[in-house]
């Protein structure tokens, strides 16, 4: 028998049951072939709460395999809390090699960032969603909602982002922000900021995305056309930052505000970290990093 | 009579890693239309079931999903058995009712129609058709356009079941209903997801 055979608990290889990795797995195939469509399946409770990533730690339960790496990010960082449960989880359940190099990990799981460092073909990214529906703070009825999608009428949808526009001036959605699949379904891209939401557009990566409490599963296959939806005198624009990451000096990148002290101190540094060591080791610092101390006061 | 070890043998020999093995590559097909996956495991199952086709079987089907057998696989009993045995799925005698079905002559194949297409509120309430075929290199040429594809991709499944083009590209004209087919082939598959356009079928 193996070493683990002193535990009274003996689970299957990443935890899940078979039969729940088949239905599971079926619903990943359906979510491929008809992407940004939810997909409903039946969540199993995990032995963690809703909103820690149920939904992704089944999506990534049911594809993971012994040959995997795997990196969990947690608003682009790898040391956070739920990463780092999330990664000893894994670890524990299916014995799997873990790293917090993007270009290493073959499965990647986010809750709310796409790392910076490009993906690769045969990645898979998989997303944790809190709320997978986009039209479910503009309509409450689940009936209502799957009729708007099988209709393809987002109208509501773009009222929405044109009150936006008649409140503030400007489309003031800045995570969770719609997008159009393929030309056919209005997708959450789940809360990453709308910064992410162009690197989901014909990304050679696969991305799968998993709502645990909601039961939804739904997917974007790679090379896939992700529009987000705007208007021609408002276009989609991304946020941007006045200043680099304090730490790496990088640009066009998501940052972090950190509050450093009572006083109104703080500093923006890089939300992923794995890209911002990289860079650090590199030789690329930034005013924080290169140890003048008036550059954060 | 068959022997009683006929149907009881040739499953996965390590379930739990076969399987995510087999799903991974039927995956990777899935989100990239127009590759060819190798399957590293398979099973062993009777004639005239294949073995890739079968793994597929074993890694998808249980006793939630009523499985729709052709013409060839229903009058072999060592076959039925064998699936009985393996998956747990109950036959669909309707290929309407069907969630999977397994094609071991494709060329005589019914129309995909006649299959579940799903609604328009829940296309995934569809069927996924396996289909055995020989090749995916030796038959005519389809170049392939749409999701999960850079640019094009081109596939040579054969046999493909008769007016295959046509019949594919009204299936893609349902979307998001359809089906979804895996060409199971020997020790690979690839698979034609309903998003799928097929361009031409080259000479």
């Amino acid at each position: 028998m193996n070493a683990l055979v002193e535990n009274i608990a003996q689970y299957n290889f990443a935890y899940l049951d078979e039969q729940t990795k088949r239905m599971i797995r079926r619903a990943i195939l359906k979510g491929i072939a008809i992407p940004g469509y939810q997909v409903p399946f039946a969540s199993r409770e995990m032995p963690m709460p809703y909103g820690w990533g149920t939904g992704g730690v089944q999506v990534t339960a049911s594809i993971i395999g012994p040959d995997d790496v795997l990196k969990v990010i947690d608003q682009g960082a790898d040391d956070t809390t739920n990463a780092v449960s999330i990664r000893a989880f894994f670890r524990k359940v299916a014995d799997v090699a873990v790293t917090t190099e993007t270009a290493k990990a073959t499965i990647i799981q986010t809750r709310h960032r796409i790392p910076e460092y490009p993906l690769a073909a045969g990645q898979v990214l998989v997303y944790q969603v809190p709320i997978p529906e986009p039209l479910r703070f503009l309509e409450p009825r689940e009936t209502e909602t799957r009729k708007m999608h099988a209709l393809e009428e987002y109208g509501l949808m773009h009222v929405k982002l044109y009150e936006d526009i008649a409140k503030h001036g400007r489309i003031a959605t800045t995570y969770a922000y719609p997008v159009k699949v393929e030309g056919r379904y209005v997708m959450d891209p789940s809360p990453t900021p709308k910064f992410d939401n162009p690197k989901m557009h014909m990304s050679p990566a696969l991305q799968l995305f998993g709502a645990g409490r909601e039961k939804r599963i739904y997917a974007i296959p790679p090379f896939t056309e992700v529009v987000s939806l705007d208007f021609e005198d408002h276009p989609f624009e991304v946020q941007s930052f006045d200043q680099p990451c304090a730490l790496c000096g990088a640009e066009q990148v998501y940052l972090d505000e950190v509050i450093l002290d009572d006083h109104g101190g703080h500093m923006f540094v890089c939300s992923d970290t794995d890209h911002c060591e990289k860079r650090r080791e590199n030789g690329h610092t930034g005013a924080t990093a290169a140890g003048s101390k008036e550059a954060v006061e | 009579m068959e022997m009683p070890g006929q149907s009881i043998d040739g499953g996965f020999a390590d379930p739990v890693f076969d399987a995510q093995s087999v799903f991974r590559a039927v995956m990777d097909a899935m989100a990239r239309p127009g590759t060819v996956q190798p399957i590293g495991r398979s099973a062993s199952p009777p004639a005239p079931l294949t073995p890739t086709a079968a793994a597929v079987a074993l890694t998808l089907c249980d006793h939630d999903t009523p499985l729709w057998l052709d013409a060839a696989l229903l009058a072999s009993d060592a076959a039925k058995t064998w699936l009985g045995f393996h998956t747990g799925a109950p036959l669909a005698h309707n290929p309407a009712e069907a969630h999977f079905a397994l094609v071991c002559d494709p060329a005589e194949m019914i129309a995909l129609e006649n299959f579940a297409q799903g609604t328009q509120e829940y296309p995934d309430r569809s069927a996924t058709l396996i289909l055995a075929v020989e090749s995916l290199t030796a038959g005519p040429g389809l170049r392939l356009e749409g999701p999960g594809i850079e640019t094009e991709a081109t596939i040579s499944p054969t046999p493909l079941p008769r007016h295959f083009v046509e019949q594919w590209k009204q299936n893609h004209g349902r979307f998001p209903r359809g089906v979804d087919v895996i060409l199971a082939a020997p020790e690979h598959v690839a698979c034609l997801p309903r998003t799928t356009r097929i361009k031409t079928m080259e000479a």
